[in-house]
């Protein structure tokens, strides 16, 4: 005869464990919640200190080269001439060339970059540097491939490269960070040559077109491979 | 210290098969010419001892098998016979997806059994960088081709886009060389030497893939691809279209096509490429 005590404690236990498999899962999904919420506020927040440049329409209107898909399908990326109000000020102007690419062209087949990507910073060293800085989407939500990765940079860089002559280099980060591709394939630790016939001087100007997207080099130099930790 | 010295003539041994039947001819050769002189001929020994060894092979030298040198495993150890095939992709990357489940590294490896067995087939020697469902660094992949002298590599990929049923090829967009202080070829530019040698073999694979798969381009295409950056050898990207087909077969038809192309292309492409002497070195 087991005391009384004793089947108090087995009671007891068994109400235990009856509440943690109640209770577990509901603070398994809580904390999910909290993290996606904890996440996408970042995100808000760093959305918010980098609002789409609004247009200024006391800005002259321009006429601004954007750059999407062809429609070819071969690759390739063309021109579509739109009148803009632009601003003079070089990293203004960026912004407000590249948020338009994002808003994407009329067709949408045409896109270049995925519609929830957004650009999140843009700087412009004194040397021509530009440092593009764009959502994680632009890596999660674009096609895997080597074609549609390079015709996203492209994109970029081309519009960068009609619109605003300042631009030299291209530096792409994604959500503050250089990454190794862009989605497995295009290679973003190096910079991307723009406006490489003004750089290079007038001997560069019957360089074909396709030269103008040439990465340029690192500064560091590594004679072997650095290993991830 | 004799371990490596026995290690280094091993392997000079292996990589320099060629020299055995090369000297043998021309040692034949020498005592042919000597014994025309003798009887009043007019072909020269020194002609024959001048002979450059690499057209040796291309004789047909009698081996001590008694096979001739012309078959193209011996004829392949003169110069490029290694080719390192790389399924892109694999472990949890799976590249590219299609809506049926369709998934890029899994096709690849696929494609990579034909590929191998195509360029097998030609003569080469195939090193690939994967076998299963591992995933490699992009670093260790180049590693793999910088390691070995007289390689070529090839990437394998499937799109997310383009039309389906074609292929392209992408060669490394042009980028400086560089070296270190000791001459040593710059790890981040290793491809840079061997822009215009990829190009040939692009453009080689390319043209031979445009005649098998309509609406695929004439020529191969630059990108900034990150695999062929660190590579230290021709090396080209072969892209298929695409993972949004909706049964697989359709890529699985493709296969052998594009097996075919990248073999016959390599084969075509090897008198073109004087291997460096040593890996690592420029063309």
């Amino acid at each position: 005869m087991m005391p009384r005590w004793r089947w108090w404690f087995l009671g007891a236990l068994v109400l235990a464990v009856v509440i943690a498999a109640i209770y577990l899962p509901i603070l398994r999904r809580n904390i999910r919640q909290a993290a996606k919420l904890q996440q996408r506020s970042e995100e808000q927040a760093r959305r918010e200190l980098t609002q789409p440049t609004v247009i200024n329409p006391s800005d002259p209107r321009v006429k601004a080269k954007l750059f999407w898909a062809s429609g070819a399908d071969d690759g390739t990326v063309s021109a579509v001439t739109v009148e803009l109000p632009l601003a003079k000020d070089p990293v203004l102007r960026a912004k407000q060339v590249l948020n338009t690419l994002l808003a994407g062209p009329v067709d949408t087949e045409l896109r270049t970059l995925p519609p929830d990507a957004a650009l999140l910073a843009f700087y412009l060293l004194p040397d021509g540097t530009a440092i593009a800085d764009f959502s994680e989407a632009v890596a999660t939500s674009i096609p895997s491939g080597i074609e549609s990765e390079q015709m996203a940079v492209d994109s970029i860089a081309k519009t960068l490269e009609a619109n605003v002559p300042q631009v030299r280099r291209l530096k792409i980060l994604i959500h503050g960070q250089e990454v190794e591709t862009l989605a497995g394939h295009l290679d973003l630790t190096q910079t991307f040559l723009v406006n490489a016939n003004a750089m290079l001087g007038p001997q560069a100007a019957t360089a074909p077109a396709a030269t103008a997207l040439t990465p340029a080099p690192a500064a560091v130099k590594l004679a072997e491979p650095a290993r991830k930790p | 210290m004799l371990l490596d010295v026995g290690l280094f003539l091993h392997q000079s041994i292996r990589r320099n098969v060629w020299i055995a039947p090369a000297v043998a001819a021309a040692f034949l050769a020498a005592a042919t010419g000597a014994a025309s002189s003798f009887s009043g001929g007019t072909s020269s020994p020194l002609a024959a001892q001048q002979t450059p060894p690499a057209a040796a092979p291309a004789q047909p030298a009698t081996t001590q098998t008694g096979s001739t040198a012309q078959d193209p495993a011996t004829q392949a150890r003169a110069g490029l016979n290694i080719v390192v095939l790389d399924p892109a992709h694999g472990g949890t990357d799976l590249g590219a997806r299609g809506t049926g489940g369709i998934h890029e590294s899994d096709i690849v490896l696929d494609f990579a059994a034909q590929v191998r067995t195509a360029l097998e087939s030609q003569g080469f020697q195939v090193v690939q960088t994967r076998q299963g469902n591992a995933n490699p660094s992009f670093d260790d992949r180049s590693a793999m081709a910088n390691a070995q002298r007289g390689a070529i590599f090839v990437t394998l990929h499937i799109a997310s886009t383009g039309t389906a049923g074609t292929a392209r090829v992408y060669v490394m967009s042009d980028m400086p060389t560089g070296t270190d202080a000791t001459g040593l070829i710059l790890w981040d530019r290793a491809q840079a030497p061997f822009a215009s040698l990829s190009r040939k073999l692009g453009d080689q694979v390319q043209g031979l893939l445009a005649q098998r798969f309509k609406g695929s381009p004439a020529n191969a295409q630059t990108a900034s691809v990150r695999q062929l950056r660190t590579t230290a050898a021709p090396a080209i990207a072969v892209e298929i279209s695409s993972v949004i087909v909706e049964d697989r077969a359709q890529l699985d038809h493709m296969a052998p096509g594009v097996a075919d192309a990248i073999a016959r292309g390599a084969a075509a492409f090897r008198p073109t490429y004087v291997v460096p002497a040593n890996p690592g070195e420029r063309p």
